[in-house]
């Protein structure tokens, strides 16, 4: 492995254009709170969440951030803990972009409870049967782990030892991931979850979201900073995503297969699959379609694979596709009625055995949009005040071999 | 060390008896804390050698059900006027269920509230621990460590939790409630730790029905222990091995 020459500066951020960024985020960041004090003041009542879709569009959101912020961390992961030395001017960043993703859907999933005021109270009582408060304590331990992880990247006489707390962060990540992902899978009395492929699923989605959004966070931080971006570290990445993309995809068939094994299952199957409406839409077409093969096509296809565009719009349509998926799973999962009495066709007053409609309100999606904005704007900030971007990532700089090669 | 703490404890235990014959105290000059009479639970604390449940007849008549559910909202105080309602958001803490056999046209009507379960799943994902199972089977929600995050009422496999989606009127002294909390119906655990029978319960027996049965599982002797030794009885998703405490007959 060749000696890391890699220099890192900050961002000048000093045009317009920077504090143009900043200030849209600050908006977007003033329109999630006062959706907040909105909801809050008026009650749940004003969005479109109800007693039977208990979560809605802001835990869309906030557990896409959440999951992606995992995947984000890949990057570092890659070059640290499995040696590939072509991603290691990359780990910084990749590191600052999951806390900025975690911090972004927590606030986001804070936000929508209903005593936020409460959060003290989450913090001091635990209930550990809870997978929820074991959560708490992954999230926490993520902050401080990632942490200590970009100061031993960044403080030169902790360089050595970046490996070893690396290695603890990836373990810790695919934890956090797993816990994520088991809170649906915990869920057992409800068809739509009920799931142990629910923890592995989430960490090939993880990986597929937190590297779209960070080969976009890339593309367009070295776009507008002026620096150059060589193609190697750029195709390593799309070569990647393709992969991730494909792993999520792998386990989402998996899943279904499983579930329409099953004959108690085909329900929630065919409601997803079949006759659901904007579920099942929202899973053929932007899940599968626009989110999962289009963007791989894009990807392996060599007039757009071959250009920073194509790539980049194969990421935004992940990430599109991956808040189908969230949808999907977390709305469509309750949308689908609860089988009190399987078989069995049932009314009430509870609406019970109907399907249960939802529609996401204004203050909800400026809610969930807020926390892209958070992290948007912690990575903004972070870039301009630290040394976290290298000054180039041209392939001589990413690959002195290939410079040589070149040369 | 142990002894003299239990002499404390003695001595508090007396001072707060007789803080509770207290109604009213003034702190200071236009300044009144009231307080609520403190009734100690004449049963005694809630203790595991108990397990409070119902049995419910599915084949007594339908009406039966709106009465129930009626006297719940009454106690309670969860009940709203028809023109103020919002069904999709209004809290439900029993509600009347139709079910039918879609192959034979069998149908049943039946109460669903609660199920109080022995392995309660609400109680399991509640990340602070404010849903609770009482030493007795009771399950309630603290409402005072409830943080609204919902994950119980994701939990719960009867769809019987509600979310308080705005402001709250017509409290009972006995029932705080509040708005992003999350409650259930609590088998009138107030009414029980007096010796009481829950609303619902007297409301039909009142109407000379025993459609609901309620009582202590534990205690042979007991109505309902005789009529669930005596009777096969179902309970809603038994396969889920939560054990709830409500038998059902004749679904």
């Amino acid at each position: 492995m060749a000696a890391d020459t890699t220099v890192y500066k900050e961002i000048e951020g000093k045009g317009g254009d920077y504090y143009a960024l900043v200030g849209w985020l600050g908006v977007m960041i003033a329109a999630g709170l006062g959706s907040t004090y909105y909801m809050e003041h008026h009650g749940h009542v004003v969005t479109g969440m109800t007693n039977a879709i208990v979560w809605g569009t802001p835990h869309v959101f906030a557990v896409f951030l959440i999951v992606a912020a995992s995947g984000a961390l890949n990057i570092a992961s890659i070059s640290s803990v499995f040696g590939k030395y072509h991603y290691k001017p990359l780990a910084r960043l990749s590191a600052i972009t999951a806390l900025a993703l975690l911090a972004g859907g927590l606030m986001v999933l804070v936000l929508d409870l209903g005593r936020p005021d409460r959060l003290i109270v989450a913090m001091t009582k635990y209930n550990f049967k809870s997978i929820f408060a074991w959560n708490i304590y992954l999230y926490t331990g993520f902050f401080v782990i990632v942490l200590v992880y970009l100061w031993m990247m960044m403080e030169r006489r902790m360089v050595p030892h970046s490996k070893k707390v690396g290695l603890f962060a990836f373990v810790w990540r695919l934890a956090l991931t797993t816990g994520t992902g088991s809170i649906f899978g915990f869920l057992v009395a409800r068809p739509g979850y009920d799931a142990a492929i629910m923890a592995p699923m989430f960490i090939a989605m993880s990986f597929a979201f937190g590297l779209a959004f960070f080969i976009i966070l890339v593309a367009v931080a070295y776009k507008n900073s002026g620096r150059p971006l060589g193609d190697l570290i750029l195709f390593k990445m799309r070569n990647l995503l393709g992969v991730f993309i494909a792993a999520s995809l792998y386990f989402t068939t998996v899943m279904h297969l499983t579930n329409l094994y099953a004959a108690e299952h085909s329900g929630i199957e065919a409601f997803i699959l079949m006759d659901g409406g904007i579920y099942t839409f929202l899973f053929w077409v932007v899940q599968i379609g626009l989110g999962s093969v289009f963007p791989m096509a894009l990807l392996f296809n060599p007039a757009t694979g071959r250009t920073c565009q194509g790539i980049v719009i194969a990421s935004l349509l992940v990430i599109v596709g991956g808040l189908a998926q969230m949808y999907v799973i977390i709305v469509g999962g309750q949308a689908f009625p609860m089988p009190l009495f399987p078989g069995m066709e049932i009314s009430s007053s509870f609406f019970d055995g109907a399907v249960h409609p939802y529609a996401p309100t204004l203050p909800e999606v400026l809610l969930g949009l807020s926390g892209i904005a958070v992290t948007l704007l912690i990575v903004t900030v972070a870039v301009k005040y630290l040394p976290l971007l290298p000054t180039s990532l041209s392939d001589a700089k990413v690959d002195p071999s290939h410079a040589a090669k070149e040369g | 060390m142990t002894k003299p703490m239990n002499t404390i404890d003695a001595s508090r235990r007396n001072l707060l008896k007789g803080g509770a014959a207290v109604a009213a105290v003034t702190l200071a000059s236009g300044i009144t804390l009231r307080t609520i009479e403190a009734n100690a639970a004449v049963t005694g604390p809630a203790t595991s050698a108990k397990r409070w449940g119902m049995l419910i007849d599915a084949n007594a008549p339908e009406g039966v059900w709106d009465l129930a559910v009626e006297a719940c909202k009454a106690e309670q105080g969860w009940g709203k006027a028809e023109a103020d309602s919002k069904p999709a958001t209004d809290p439900q803490w029993i509600r009347k269920v139709s079910i039918k056999d879609p192959k034979s046209g069998a149908k049943a009507t039946l109460p669903v509230m609660c199920q109080h379960c022995a392995n309660p799943p609400c109680v399991d994902v509640c990340p602070t621990g404010a849903s609770m199972k009482r030493a007795d089977g009771i399950v309630l929600v603290d409402k005072h460590i409830c943080i609204g995050c919902r994950y119980c009422m994701m939990a719960c496999p009867y769809s019987c939790r509600s979310f308080v989606h705005e402001d709250v009127h017509g409290q009972r002294p006995h029932m705080p409630r509040g708005k992003g909390t999350v409650e259930a119906c609590t088998m009138c655990v107030h009414r029980v730790d007096k010796g009481q029978k829950p609303a619902c319960v007297e409301a039909l027996n009142k109407a000379g029905s025993n459609a609901i049965m309620f009582g202590d599982l534990n205690d042979p002797n007991s109505e309902i222990a005789q009529a669930v030794s005596k009777y096969v009885t179902q309970r809603i998703r038994s396969d889920l091995g939560v054990e709830p405490g409500i038998h059902y007959r004749g679904i």
